[in-house]
């Protein structure tokens, strides 16, 4: 049934949750695209990170507060957990293939477990004034307030990270180990340093997107296996390490599945991630902003 | 002291303890070796908050009936495995359950998904199979050893009330929102089967993924259907998700009746978080807190699992799945007893043949070891508040509007108005 009441609803719909996808995935746009990091644990990051939200909102916090509270946390996290990788497999020269790719399956599996013994395996939720409530955009259209605020979140987090990427002295390092760690190298500069840097700031971000996640829907220990091909699906489709790609390719990915969603049913918007990616990297291999 | 002197003293001092225990009066079970009930049961996973619920309730049974003296005179013992919600580990975990750890007596896993896998080896076998909380596992594989412990029988006996009652209200047409999953699907296609036979045309059918986080697009493409009454078949996370987008998003004031067959608005973490927002939905239900459901023995048990589930950090309330796990053990338990035989073929045959007297009320057998009488329960939330788990033990928060014969209140629609 074809409205363009419903064709605008699903534009609107889209170009939120597309937003939220672009949060929870430009943590790994840096982790993987930038530093080349099989960071296949991120997406069971993001929701540690919606446990730190939960968490503090038993105190009272209000879950963006709570996730910006916990993101310095979460950068030592994230320091550490790239020395131990570093340390264990970059620097041995063993990264490469499924070895990398099996030490973050392996973090992942622990973080899920560490989950449900810390906390169950129930589904937990956060109260805040945003959630529950709606907005009238329209006569017809009605929007939930989390998705509203969700975007906002979003939006601001993906900007400011682009600005940091490309405004500061540190940001423009992540950019250069990106690019060719050795003559970053003999410029004098450690890529460890910068890359352990980077990571932590990449899991930083993840905390606060963990909080969205809790703030878009109630999240349980073993969510993070349903955002795994989301989330890599639109740093390959942005191209590897573009963050204004990133946000790009979450909202067409949004708008995609809210429009399949709406007109074709439900069951095909799981392939619209994988099906968008097919036909980019047929028709544009390096992704939509890769060079 | 001497050294000898010392020596003799701890022979007296251990011939006496021995004397002494061997006048001490032995456990009554303990004549032989224990009597083992294999089970897996999700302890992760979507699943896994209601197994650890259930799994509660079946240790009390087994505490419970071991305090009595165990069953033949032995000592009951659980062997259970954790399924991780994960119906491909079923069939291997049973087979260890058979062949290695050689159980005495089998309990379904928790759920259609894990037990529909298991349900061709225990025929081929030839094993009795106390069923757990799934729905038309035996349709087709026809077991006549396999007794269910959830009180419902056919799709039918599960959508009947919600759609009879859409009909009385004067409801001419009906959307589905349905899970893309066996156990949805099954109970979609009952009350499709029944909305058609009841003459209501179904103007929106949308099957999704399980697992979809937000349901706002799909809420908001069903309300400009314009629908009377909205079946939804859906599990735990999910129904948390499709209840907040209702409330968020509306469903129009076209709708008079709204739930049906949601899973997880039974489980008292998510009815607590979603306090208000549960009003005006009408939603099936094993057993509630009303006059009518008040059976000999349950509020001993959910007392007992009270004090239990605080300290294991397992769903508060339990009434959805740990009285029904009660009463597996129950049957078990007066089968093994009136046989005194624990053979599978004899044990079966006692309990298609007996009515059973459980703390979820009479239980008797009918088709396909499904209950002859089905009782599930069509309830509306009513008055409820926000974050209070206490109030849902009380009468009058979840009012019984069918079956007829337990009906502890009167319908209050259109949805909309019922909600605020």
């Amino acid at each position: 049934m074809f409205s363009w009441d419903l064709l605008t609803g699903a534009l609107v719909f889209g170009l939120l949750v597309g937003c939220f996808y672009a949060a929870v995935s430009i943590g790994l746009s840096v982790a993987f695209g930038l530093l080349d990091v099989p960071h296949i644990a991120h997406p069971a990051f993001l929701v540690v990170g919606a446990y730190g939200a939960w968490w503090l909102g038993q105190y009272g916090w209000d879950p963006i507060v709570a996730g910006l509270a916990l993101a310095p946390v979460f950068f030592f996290l994230g320091v550490l957990v790239y020395r131990i990788y570093h340390a264990t497999f970059e620097k041995r020269g063993s990264d490469a293939g499924l070895r990398g790719l099996a030490f973050f399956f392996g973090v992942a599996f622990i973080v899920e477990v560490a989950l449900i013994l810390a906390f169950g395996v129930d589904q937990r939720m956060v109260e805040a004034p945003y959630i529950g409530k709606s907005v009238d955009l329209t006569e017809d259209l009605r929007v939930p307030m989390r998705l509203l605020v969700g975007f906002a979140a979003a939006l601001a987090l993906t900007i400011c990270l682009t600005l940091y990427l490309s405004k500061t002295f540190m940001g423009r390092a992540i950019k250069a180990v990106a690019q060719d760690q050795v003559a970053l190298s003999l410029m004098g500069a450690d890529p460890v340093r910068v890359k352990q840097w980077a990571f932590g700031i990449a899991t930083a971000v993840t905390c606060i997107a963990g909080a969205l996640l809790i703030i878009i829907g109630p999240v349980d220990p073993q969510l993070g296996r349903l955002y795994i091909g989301r989330t890599f699906c639109v740093v390959v489709l942005a191209g590897l390490g573009s963050m204004s790609g990133t946000l790009v390719a979450a909202l067409i990915l949004g708008v995609a599945e809210s429009i399949v969603l709406t007109f074709f049913g439900a069951s095909w918007a799981p392939a619209v991630a994988f099906g968008l990616l097919l036909v980019v990297l047929g028709v544009r291999p390096q992704g939509l902003f890769g060079r | 002291m001497n050294q000898r002197q010392s020596c003799t003293l701890a022979r007296r001092a251990f011939l006496a303890l021995a004397a002494c225990a061997a006048t001490l009066p032995a456990p009554t079970w303990a004549q032989g070796a224990p009597i083992k009930i294999g089970l897996s049961m999700s302890q992760t996973g979507p699943l896994g908050g209601g197994g650890k619920a259930a799994l509660l309730g079946l240790q009390i049974w087994r505490d419970d009936v071991n305090a009595k003296g165990g069953l033949l005179g032995r000592k009951v013992e659980l062997v259970v495995y954790d399924d991780q919600s994960n119906p491909a580990t079923t069939p291997g975990i049973y087979t260890k359950l058979l062949d290695v750890d050689k159980v005495d007596l089998l309990i379904a896993p928790y759920g259609t998904n894990p037990t529909a896998p298991i349900m061709p080896l225990v025929k081929q076998r030839g094993l009795l199979l106390m069923g757990n909380f799934s729905f038309e596992v035996n349709e087709r594989v026809q077991h006549d050893m396999w007794f269910n412990n959830a009180p419902w029988n056919d799709a039918v006996s599960w959508s009947q009330g919600f759609i009879e009652m859409g009909k009385k209200r004067g409801a001419k047409t009906i959307a589905f929102l349905a899970a893309d999953a066996e156990f949805s699907q099954n109970l979609a296609t009952g009350a499709r089967n029944l909305a058609k036979h009841q003459g209501l045309n179904a103007v929106y059918d949308q099957k999704y993924p399980p697992n979809t986080a937000d349901f706002s697009s799909m809420i908001r493409a069903l309300k400009a259907t314009k629908p009377d009454i909205v079946f939804v078949a859906s599990y735990p996370g999910e129904s948390v998700a499709i209840v907040r987008a209702v409330n968020e998003i509306g469903i129009g004031d076209s709708v008079k009746l709204f739930g049906g067959g949601m899973v997880g608005l039974q489980f008292a973490p998510i009815m607590e978080s979603l306090g208000s927002q549960l009003n005006g939905i009408v939603n099936y239900n094993a057993w509630v807190p009303e006059k009518s459901m008040m059976y000999p023995g349950i509020a001993d048990f959910l007392k007992r699992y009270a004090e239990r589930a605080k300290a294991e950090k397992v769903d508060p309330l339990g009434y959805y799945l740990p009285p029904f796990n009660y009463a597996a053990g129950q049957m078990i338990e007066q089968a093994v007893t009136a046989t005194k035989s624990l053979d599978h073929k004899t044990l079966a045959a006692y309990l298609r043949s007996n009515e059973h007297k459980t703390i979820v009320g009479p239980i008797k057998y009918g088709r396909n070891g499904e209950w002859a009488n089905a009782r599930v329960v069509m309830a509306q939330f009513n008055g409820i508040k926000d974050k209070d788990i206490e109030q849902f033990r009380q009468p009058g928060k979840q009012v019984i509007l069918y079956p007829e014969a337990m009906k502890t209140g009167e319908l209050k629609f259109p949805f909309e108005k019922a909600r605020k």
